[in-house]
């Protein structure tokens, strides 16, 4: 059962990839990009992190991803022109993909071993009450340095786009 | 339920996979893409990638830290996604394409 | 019985009240917004208009569904599923009362209790602003666009003060799943106010809830807040070039929006289904106590009435009313309806507000919408947040 529910999000989440890297609009792809996230989000539930399957549904596929469609639609952006590719590029470019990621995959499987499992709660300390032990024991330095990171960020982008007053 | 011949459940090497050929998608569209924001949707997609692989070894050492470097990896995300978007809007401003072989004037 | 087949049957229950609920919401909306204006809505199809929403049902699936040739194909179908779709299923963690133990059955009045349900309400109104922006952009028509992206700005922008608001309340219950919330809220403090997180020490939020409500109200685009679409402002918005069933899609999203905040907003700070008064004093017999006014009202106006029509349909309510009343003091059904009972009467008084406030309230400009927003609510929230957090952390 859980091996099911993992193929089916996989594959959802491969052929958005596959979506966002062949489509030609770039709206196509930005929303590619949110049904990769919300797979992901579903594939972390089966992981055990409850609190960053949802975190990945808030901000990243609810927050970032609607900033990137408000961009490309204020930005009216077309379809782009495709350029014609060298020859032995487009022939060589797909089998290789296919051959390198076929060996890494082998190269996985086989140092890890086979008997451990991912089981839909075998792993349930990923609650919001965890992650804010961690977060503001060990990990508080951190948390502390990406909120002014995340000031900077902001003063940075109204800065770049403000309407310059002359 | 039919017997598949597919394990109960999904050994940890299938999630790894996944993270790989997800990483391996964002590289080629940021390779290969001229859309700035194509582009820019590609690193994202790598990111997420490296997100499912810090959950998954967090699943495999059953400790929560690959939780919080995920955490982290989205909120720097986030920062970046904002000013990186304020980066394109001004250079469409400035040259009025989203091109990126277009935008090209310090070369050579 | 099995879990399947069970959950299966509470997720029809809850989908057929769910679809009732909103089509009669629209009629209590028209008639107490005709009443506050002093007029008196619809009142042809049907006794006192009852039949209005099945009226409506039928004119919008027969109206002509037109494709316009201009749009954007894909997404124009995507956008309203998306946003119907989003704005449904967020009823699914919403508790509705106390566990249910009808003979072999033992199931709680809950569709799932997620251990992160808050969380995954604010992800999913996260989500639902991909429909409206989505539909602003398929229309190709530039104020659809213009709509549309207002829409998604001012609810985006209103996300933030909301998170903040129920992030007050869950510094003190240490929860995030709902059921857990209101049974943190139950017991009287003093012996008869109801510790409801209005009232509970060491901060009672009041200001989280008024926070709460107002970013509720622009999160749903409703009146004050609500020019992205407006009739007489951008045409009609993001869903001017919609039509028939896709139309009635936006507004059912827009009212299951509307029923799942004020859920929200009751189960985080009203308390819940706990009663109002402790059950000593006789909490017990409010909801007969109500029902049979009603009838007696009824009767009494039944003999009589203004509309000679009246003079079947009033006795017919008093009728229902009398039978209302007597179920509540049912012996096996009687204990499943009073939590049901005070769950349903928070939220109708806050669905009862949103419609008070649309008669009420002229309607803000976009830029003052915004500004509102980010330099008044935001530092509020935070500052309510940050006063929450030190007193909490002062008291334990």
């Amino acid at each position: 059962m859980d091996s099911i529910l993992f193929l089916i999000f996989a594959a959802v989440a491969v052929i958005c990839g596959l979506n966002l890297v062949l489509q030609k609009h770039p709206i196509t792809s930005a929303l590619s990009l949110v049904g990769v996230m919300a797979s992901l989000a579903v594939l972390y539930l089966l992981l055990g992190g409850e609190f960053i399957a949802m975190a990945q549904l808030i901000v990243y596929a609810g927050a970032i991803m609607v900033l990137f469609i408000f961009v490309i639609m204020l930005l009216n952006a077309g379809t782009e022109q495709r350029p014609r590719r060298r020859l032995w590029a487009s022939y060589a470019g797909v089998p290789l993909l296919a051959g390198v990621i076929g060996l890494a995959a082998y190269i996985v499987q086989r140092s890890l071993p086979a008997t451990e499992s991912v089981s839909f709660g075998g792993f349930q300390e990923g609650t919001a009450k965890a992650i804010g032990e961690k977060l503001f024991s060990v990990y508080v330095l951190p948390f502390e340095v990406t909120s002014i990171l995340i000031l900077i960020a902001i003063v940075g982008a109204i800065v770049l786009a403000r309407k310059e007053v002359s | 339920m039919p017997q598949l011949p597919i394990p109960q459940s999904p050994p940890i090497s299938w999630f790894l996979i996944l993270s790989a050929i997800l990483f391996a998608l964002g590289v080629a569209g940021f390779l290969f893409r001229r859309n700035i924001i194509t582009v820019f949707m590609s690193i994202e997609l790598m990111l997420n990638a490296v997100n499912l692989t810090f959950v998954t070894f967090s699943y495999k050492i059953r400790q929560i830290d690959g939780h919080i470097f995920s955490f982290f990896v989205m909120v720097v995300a986030a920062a970046e996604a904002a000013v990186g978007l304020a980066i394109i809007l001004t250079v469409f401003k400035n040259r009025q394409t989203l091109e990126i072989d277009e935008v090209s004037s310090l070369k050579n | 019985m099995n879990f399947l087949i069970l959950t299966l049957i509470k997720a029809a229950i809850v989908a057929f009240v769910l679809m009732t609920t909103l089509a009669y919401l629209q009629w209590i909306e028209r008639k107490v917004i005709a009443h506050i204006q002093l007029r008196v809505g619809p009142r042809r199809v049907g006794p006192h208009g009852l039949l209005q929403p099945l009226a409506d049902v039928i004119k919008l699936l027969t109206k002509e569904d037109m494709l316009p040739s201009h749009v954007n194909k894909g997404f124009y179908f995507l956008a309203p599923f998306i946003a119907v779709f989003f704005a449904l299923i967020a009823i699914s963690v919403i508790p509705f009362g106390t566990e249910v133990n009808l003979g072999r059955i033992r199931t709680a009045m809950q569709l799932t209790d997620l251990n992160i349900g808050v969380l995954f309400i604010l992800g999913l109104s996260g989500m639902g602003v991909y429909g409206v922006a989505l539909a602003g952009w398929a229309s190709n028509n530039k104020y659809a666009l213009l709509g549309g992206l207002r829409s998604s700005a001012q609810m985006i922008s209103y996300e933030l003060p909301m998170a903040m608001a129920i992030a007050a309340p869950l510094l003190m219950l240490n929860t995030l799943s709902f059921r857990e919330l209101v049974n943190a809220q139950s017991g009287y403090l003093f012996g008869f106010i109801p510790r409801w997180t209005i009232f509970q020490g060491p901060f009672p939020q009041i200001i989280s809830f008024l926070i709460f409500l107002v970013a509720a109200f622009a999160e749903t685009n409703r009146v004050p807040f609500d020019l992205p679409e407006a009739e007489n402002e951008l045409v009609a918005g993001f869903h001017t070039e919609y039509s028939s069933m896709k139309f009635a899609s936006f507004f059912m999203a827009e009212y299951a929006n509307m029923v799942t905040v004020s859920c929200v907003a009751t189960l985080l700070f009203l308390g819940g289904w706990h009663p109002l008064w402790p059950e000593q004093y006789g909490a017990k017999f409010l909801p007969t106590a109500i029902f049979a006014a009603g009838a007696l009202l009824c009767f009494y106006h039944g003999f009589n009435p203004a509309r000679p029509f009246d003079k079947i349909t009033l006795p017919v309510a008093g009728v229902v009313f009398l039978g209302l009343a007597a179920a509540f003091m049912a012996p096996v059904i009687g204990p499943i309806l009073m939590p049901l009972f005070w769950f349903a009467s928070k939220v109708g008084i806050i669905l009862f507000l949103y419609i008070w406030v649309r008669a009420t309230l002229p309607r803000f400009r976009y830029d003052q919408l915004m500004r509102f927003a980010w330099t008044y609510m935001f530092p509020l929230a935070i500052a309510n947040l940050f006063v929450t957090g030190l007193l909490v952390a002062l008291s334990s």
